[in-house]
């Protein structure tokens, strides 16, 4: 590992100010959305995306690899944390905490499976066995089919914050976010990220290196995966319902969308292309399947002209790393 | 558990059409993939509209099946290459998976333009006068469209098969596929080679589309979930080889219809599961190659 110490270098140190003070005005201004007019609601489900988005970006970004199945560790998450907070009343705490653990045994279970595959495969694999976890929870009673769970209550997490309240459930859904974006940020930027990007660029030469590029993929994977349930088990107290939405294949596409629109690989662009994508579902919520076919276009346009996505540009623009 | 023959034959029967079309799209998957390097996320939206032209067709121009079956995938053949000619051919050159998104783009697109104009629920469309009916065959009863279903798309895939293997565009098209730059060396026009394949592949599509009208009803969801499970066989059976695609898909079908006579609760998840198997078995695929 002492190859990689390159933290030092001042293009490095100049990078690692640049993110710290663009985390600084995003937690700022995310701290300041309930003395404004904006919607929580709104916000607080956009966040739950975004941590969505980072921790999908982590496997596409930084392993280069393509999951079209993310939905199944958000969707499985939601149904655990649910089912703990509803039929068995645990405390929020312990049900985001099986949340997690859930999504965890899911995506050590689906890593091994896909990771035997590469390429244009993963994508394949990951996208049919997400089909597969769709239509057990299709069937399974616990899941309650096409009604989902509904009306689940919130909680007092710790015993002293009362998550029924709009403004307390807002900050502790902020500081949860901010929490998974920094681990996010962190494993990226340690040793591990720096041999995870090295696989990606050159698989061969990093074998010969001695690293054990599936291993580090399937860490890559459970990691990713692990995050999407944190996200998903979070989005469980915003939305108050476990429903399939969350475990179907359109929602595997929208995050890579999300991801898309923001930049593949950017450490800011997935909350970018989370907040826009979430903002435009929120406005053309009206105008039935015209949404589809806009998140469509879209695709159409970034893969076509914009594969940097917006951060990325800017990014490229400015010289800077974001 | 006593074996019921009727019952058994009916659902081998809805297996092996629900093979039939597992062949004709993941043949036109293979096909695209070896030529162009993509993965065509927009084949299930391209069998809707082919099922989709069929009843436009028949409605709007009043040209039955039999015209349906020759016209809808030449004019969604067209189309495909038209996507080709406008949006794939700017993919060279890049990472596979561009390819994998510009495609669901464009399915996206397809599917929800469709799906304004039509709502989700299905059209009608008839089977045609000369395929009503069924003949008793002593242990079932068997409808004569199905059967039809089944025999029409295996001669197509086995047309296909001879088209690829057999003759001289078919050489041309492997060699492209090996090595696009020495065939242009030779003085053949890959490109259009590679808008003809993409053509090819969208038409067998298209094709199972029409098939499939009568059976499934016109839907603009109908492919969406069916490219799913296509992919699933793609990954069991390999690219790698054309016959590979044609009889996995077949078997799959069977077995499917198998798991619905005797474990109707498993008979969607089979095909992934067996996926599953086959990927801790032998990653490669089937007939497929190391990548």
């Amino acid at each position: 590992m002492s190859t990689l110490t390159h933290e030092t270098t001042p293009a490095r140190r100049r990078a690692f100010s640049d993110e710290m003070i663009a985390f600084v005005v995003m937690a700022a201004l995310l701290a300041a959305v309930p003395f404004t007019d904006i919607y929580p609601f709104f916000v607080m489900q956009a966040l739950c995306f975004a941590l969505f988005a980072c921790a999908f970006n982590l496997l596409i970004g930084y392993g280069g690899l393509l999951s079209f199945g993310h939905a199944m560790f958000l969707g499985t998450a939601g149904y655990f944390t649910a089912h703990a907070l509803k039929v068995w009343g645990l405390s929020p705490e312990l049900g985001i905490v099986f949340g997690i653990i859930g999504a965890a045994g899911l995506s050590i279970i689906t890593g091994l499976i896909a990771i035997r595959r590469l390429g244009i495969y993963f994508a394949m694999i990951t996208l049919a066995l997400s089909q597969l976890v769709y239509f057990i929870y299709l069937q399974v009673p616990f899941t309650h089919g096409e009604d989902g769970i509904q009306g689940i209550p919130q909680g007092m997490l710790f015993g002293i914050f009362d998550l029924s309240q709009p403004t307390t459930l807002y900050y502790v859904i902020l500081i949860a976010f901010l929490l998974g974006f920094l681990l996010i940020y962190r494993s990226i930027n340690s040793p591990f990220g720096e041999v995870l990007k090295s696989i990606r660029e050159n698989e061969q030469r990093a074998i010969s290196l001695g690293y054990k590029a599936d291993h580090y993929k399937l860490v890559a994977f459970i990691l990713s995966g692990t995050l999407s349930g944190f996200a998903g088990a979070l989005k469980v107290f915003v939305a108050q319902n476990a429903s399939l939405t969350d475990v179907h294949w359109t929602m595997s596409g929208e995050i890579v969308l999300m991801t898309l629109v923001g930049g593949l690989g950017t450490v800011f662009g997935p909350v970018v292309g989370a907040f826009i994508i979430v903002a435009m579902q929120q406005y053309l919520a009206g105008f039935g399947q015209w949404v589809t076919v806009i998140q469509g276009a879209v695709f159409v346009v970034c893969v076509l002209t914009f594969r940097r996505g917006i951060v990325g540009e800017l990014a490229h623009l400015f010289r800077r790393s974001l | 558990m006593s074996i019921s023959l009727p019952a058994l034959s009916a659902q081998l029967l809805v297996g092996l059409i629900n093979g039939s079309f597992y062949a004709l799209l993941s043949l036109g998957l293979a096909v695209i993939f070896g030529m162009l390097n993509i993965i065509n996320f927009a084949h299930g939206a391209l069998y809707m509209m082919g099922a989709f032209c069929a009843y436009f067709l028949l409605n709007a121009f009043g040209l039955n099946y039999w015209f349906a079956l020759i016209l809808a995938p030449v004019m969604v053949g067209i189309f495909g290459m038209v996507l080709e000619r406008t949006l794939l051919k700017w993919l060279t050159g890049l990472d596979h998976l561009y390819g994998l998104l510009l495609t669901f783009g464009i399915a996206l697109i397809i599917q929800g333009l469709f799906q304004n104009y039509f709502g989700s629920s299905g059209l009608p469309y008839a089977i045609p006068d000369q395929l009503r009916g069924g003949v008793n065959l002593g242990f079932m009863f068997l409808p004569i469209y199905r059967g039809w279903v089944v025999v029409f798309s295996l001669v197509i895939c086995l047309i296909t098969w001879y088209l690829i293997e057999r003759t001289q565009f078919g050489a041309y098209l492997r060699a492209a596929t090996e090595n696009p730059a020495l065939v242009r060396a030779f003085g053949i026009n890959v490109p259009r080679m590679i808008t003809l394949t993409y053509g090819l592949g969208v038409g067998l599509a298209a094709l199972a589309g029409v098939l499939s009208a009568p059976i499934n009803q016109v839907r603009p969801l109908m492919g969406a979930d069916l490219i799913i499970v296509v992919f699933a066989v793609v990954v069991i059976g390999g690219m790698g080889s054309i016959m590979g695609s044609i009889i996995t898909g077949f078997a799959l079908g069977i077995i499917e219809g198998l798991t619905k006579y005797f474990y109707p609760e498993a008979s969607n998840t089979v095909v992934f599961v067996l996926m599953v198997l086959i990927l801790l078995v032998k990653p490669t695929g089937l007939t497929g190659r190391a990548t």
